[in-house]
């Protein structure tokens, strides 16, 4: 029963304090609260790599990964198991702030909503970024794989791919927060909104990894995806943020 | 319930409903290479068309709540995207069954048919959304969702397009021509599913209304009722 009194003092303290910070402000320190407790912690991270693990152990089980055709699945394979692993990070980004209603005193204070979207948004990227820099050679190794076309693109594509699948599962992490069993909700609502940017980042994959054709529509519709939904997300957020 | 304007508007239904059936089955011409089966697209394209026109309602509904927050367009969105699912489901099942005969396989990942069931899976998880989301949180979360849904449909279009651009193009809207018999069954058709498919909206509308009016008097009494035990 602490928490009326914690906000009400809060909004005291408000009342006195200096205008409310910037965006950009309020965005890195919650980003770098994130990493440090990240840093100590480690649990999205190794929870994240190991479920990874799993699923390109139990995929290798299904298809023959030494085959000439693993060549033609791995985009699919890769981006499937880093999608099943974002989600593990995904459900775990608002948990820390439920406990201690740390979430409504952030309602209650002036620091912009946005700020606090973007800082989960950029964590979430980093931490998933993280993890395809580890997983992408041992998958190679696993799966017997080179890379024919140019390992730039495949380095956009995967910046690109990741950013789409974290802008919006760190706003439908937000929404299922506040549902029912919301480990589940979360890749109920996210999959089907993912679907045409996990099928340009499949297709993408493909064609720098056999080097057969040109890769540009794909990363184009991924870029512009990316754009449209983080405007959607930053649009959006606040309303979701104080949805009562 | 039983009002005099909706019996009436019942009989309209059924009468253009069976009007668009003789349409289609008797009046329209047999199609030269397909045959009999053929005869599904006026069930299958009146459909399609009804079930956009839904899932569009319920956009339009979604952002008027965003912005007045009225129970009322709630209850719109949460009406069209119900009977827009019901006829999603039947185009894409009587979309297989004229595929089997004249394509020779149920199902190809064509960009209308992928397009449809991606259109169909955003909004069954926007109706569990709906189902799982607790109490006065969920109109916000579902209207928002809503948007997401529909400026993800031109990616999905797109990308699909561009995926399988080797596959046959569908028959209405594809070049050729087209007996102006047919054009009248799938119009009458459509008529008669948008009547259909209001009169649905409509029933569905004012069970909505009545339920929230119900919880909301139980909330009122059981706060009346507090009330009166402090005393």
């Amino acid at each position: 029963m602490s928490a009326p009194v914690a906000l009400s003092e809060m909004q005291e303290r408000q009342a006195t304090a200096s205008p409310a910070p910037t965006t950009w402000k309020v965005a890195t320190a919650s980003l770098f609260k994130d990493l440090r407790l990240e840093w100590r912690s480690k649990d999205a991270i190794n929870s994240m790599i190991f479920f990874a693990l799993l699923v390109v152990v139990i995929f290798s089980f299904s298809f023959d990964p030494t085959a000439e055709e693993s060549r033609q699945i791995a985009g699919g394979l890769i981006w499937v198991a880093f999608l099943f692993a974002t989600i593990v990070a995904l459900n775990q980004t608002w948990a820390r702030e439920i406990r201690n209603q740390v979430l409504d005193a952030y309602r209650a204070s002036p620091a912009p909503p946005n700020a606090l979207f973007i800082s989960k948004a950029l964590g979430n990227f980093l931490f998933v970024t993280v993890l395809e820099a580890v997983m992408t050679p041992l998958f190679m190794i696993f799966y017997n794989l080179k890379i024919l076309g140019s390992p730039y693109l495949l380095l956009l594509v995967a910046l690109l791919g990741t950013w789409a699948l974290v802008v919006n599962g760190t706003f439908f992490a937000a929404i299922s927060l506040r549902t029912r069993s919301r480990e589940v909700m979360l890749p109920l609502i996210l999959f089907p909104i993912s679907i045409p940017a996990l099928l340009a980042m499949v297709e993408a994959t493909k064609i720098v990894l056999t080097g057969e054709s040109a890769a540009k529509f794909w990363i184009v519709l991924l870029a512009v995806y990316d754009l449209v939904f983080t405007v959607v997300c930053l649009t959006l957020f606040e309303t979701v943020l104080n949805a009562e | 319930m039983k009002s005099p304007v909706l019996i009436a508007v019942v009989v309209v239904v059924v009468a253009l409903l069976a009007y668009g059936l003789y349409q289609g089955l008797v009046v329209a011409p047999t199609e030269q290479t397909m045959g009999d089966v053929q005869r599904i697209f006026y069930y299958h394209v009146p459909s399609a068309w009804t079930a956009f026109l839904l899932f569009f309602t319920n956009l339009i509904a979604s952002v008027w709540y965003l912005i007045k927050r009225t129970s009322a367009a709630d209850a719109v969105a949460v009406t069209t995207a119900e009977v827009g699912v019901v006829f999603c489901t039947v185009v894409l099942i009587t979309g297989p069954i004229w595929a089997r005969p004249v394509w020779g396989i149920w199902w190809t990942w064509d960009t209308r048919l992928t397009s449809t069931l991606v259109l169909w899976l955003v909004y069954v998880s926007y109706l569990m959304l709906r189902r799982f989301s607790a109490g006065g949180q969920t109109p916000v979360l579902a209207a928002t969702l809503a948007i997401f849904g529909f400026a993800v449909v031109p990616f999905v279009f797109l990308s699909i397009w561009f995926f399988r651009t080797q596959h046959p193009q569908p028959v209405i809207g594809g070049g050729g021509s087209i007996d102006p018999a047919m054009w009248r069954a799938v119009l009458w058709n459509w008529l008669a599913f948008s009547a259909f498919a209001g009169l649905l909206c409509w029933l569905r509308y004012n069970l909505e209304r009545k339920q929230r009016d119900l919880e909301e008097t139980l909330a009122l009494e059981a706060l009346m009722e507090n009330a009166g035990d402090r005393k």
